[in-house]
């Protein structure tokens, strides 16, 4: 039998039940769920302090966070988010599976060369990805897996509307015959 | 002599090393969990540009057999400790309006990037470069949605605002009679996904 480090992929039913195992364990010896979201909202924060002088007393948003016991700072959602860029590293290296690519393939098929637009693109992408997972308190970890694992109304509502969003989003970009370059 | 809330018994030193070893103990724990994480979803495939796209496209169900999967999974163990006293749920407060238009912003976003925000983390370690410019978006993202947060307390997040209510909750049924039943239809719907849609293992 071969290596299962060294192998490409694993079945996303095993992936996706080894997942819920590792939930089962971040509630039992963390008292946390597994989301990603509040690390970046924390790096951005404490990128804020670093960059502008005294924006804890001009912005609101700090003595908000301060008052609910939120700070922004290097906790354990920050340390899984740089340990999941580890991980995948690791996984993608034992496997020869490095990518190393600044377009995507499907990307430059429908939208050309130009990184420039990608990383535009990705960016825009990015910024409403965090405002509307900021407005719903969760992302596709937050409230897609662990919310809705609890079964959380909130989780459920979310995961519904992004979906169909997201379907409706990519179909507009690259049509129907998009699917057969998938 | 009152009965100790489980609040208080949460405060209690119950880790004789002192606060600053359990925070670094926490740091730790984080690392390892992201770790394992990032090598699962790497392996899983939902790193990988054309499978996040492919979701949304309808045409490569990766990510719904990974998500489905873990919430089958995930949820009996919860339920199962939690019904024993082992662990605190953390559920969301339910707003319908901010779930709702969170949910939608969120989706246009994901179609744009592709990589969700945990998955953004995973693309970047695997070498698809492009992550980083979702990062710097993510940051962005986060100053636009501070500046604007006291409007939207007043406003959308006050819409629909029912607190940290479950399905059970909502639909009065015991958790313990919920859980197994609705654990038995999504794995119904992950056999029907296999059959009729995408047979790929």
């Amino acid at each position: 039998m071969r290596n299962p480090l060294t192998m490409k992929s694993w079945s996303p039913y095993l992936v996706g039940a080894a997942i819920g195992v590792l939930s089962w364990f971040a509630f039992a010896s963390a008292d946390q769920p597994l989301g990603i979201t509040t690390a970046f909202e924390h790096t951005a924060a404490l990128a804020g302090t670093a960059l502008v002088p005294r924006v804890e007393q001009t912005n609101e948003y700090y003595p908000a966070k301060a008052t609910e016991g939120k700070s922004p700072k290097i906790g354990w959602e920050w340390m899984l988010v740089v340990g999941v860029f580890v991980g995948a590293f690791l996984s993608a290296w034992l496997s020869g599976d490095r990518t190393r690519l600044k377009v995507p393939d499907l990307w430059r098929w429908r939208f050309g060369e130009s990184t420039a637009k990608r990383f535009a693109a990705a960016f825009f992408g990015g910024a409403l990805m965090m405002f509307g997972a900021r407005l719903a308190q969760g992302c596709t970890s937050g409230h897609g897996i662990s919310g809705s694992l609890q079964l959380a109304v909130s989780s459920w509502v979310f995961v519904a509307a992004f979906f169909a969003v997201g379907v409706a989003t990519a179909l507009l970009l690259f049509g129907w015959e998009g699917r057969s370059h998938v | 002599m009152p009965e100790p809330t489980p609040d208080d018994r949460s405060h209690q030193p119950d880790r004789p090393s002192g606060p600053a070893a359990s925070a670094s103990k926490q740091l730790a724990l984080g690392l390892l969990f992201g770790i394992i994480f990032g090598f699962l979803l790497q392996k899983g495939g939902v790193g990988k540009y054309e499978v996040l796209i492919g979701v949304l496209l309808l045409r490569d169900f990766t990510v719904v057999k990974v998500m489905l999967s873990a919430i089958v999974v995930g949820m009996l163990g919860i339920y199962w400790m939690h019904g024993r006293g082992l662990v605190e749920l953390h559920v969301k407060p339910t707003r319908y309006a901010a779930n709702a238009l969170g949910g939608v912003v969120f989706g246009i976003g994901f179609g744009l990037a592709a990589y969700c925000p945990g998955t953004t983390a995973v693309a970047l370690g695997q070498g698809n470069y492009d992550a980083i410019a979702v990062i710097l978006g993510l940051m962005a993202g986060s100053y636009v949605f501070a500046e604007a947060s006291a409007w939207l307390s007043r406003t959308v997040e006050s819409w629909g605002d029912r607190g940290n209510v479950t399905l059970p909750g909502v639909l009065n049924v015991r958790p313990s009679r919920f859980v197994p039943v609705f654990a038995g239809i999504l794995v119904l719907a992950l056999i029907a996904l296999h059959i009729f849609v995408d047979p790929t293992p």
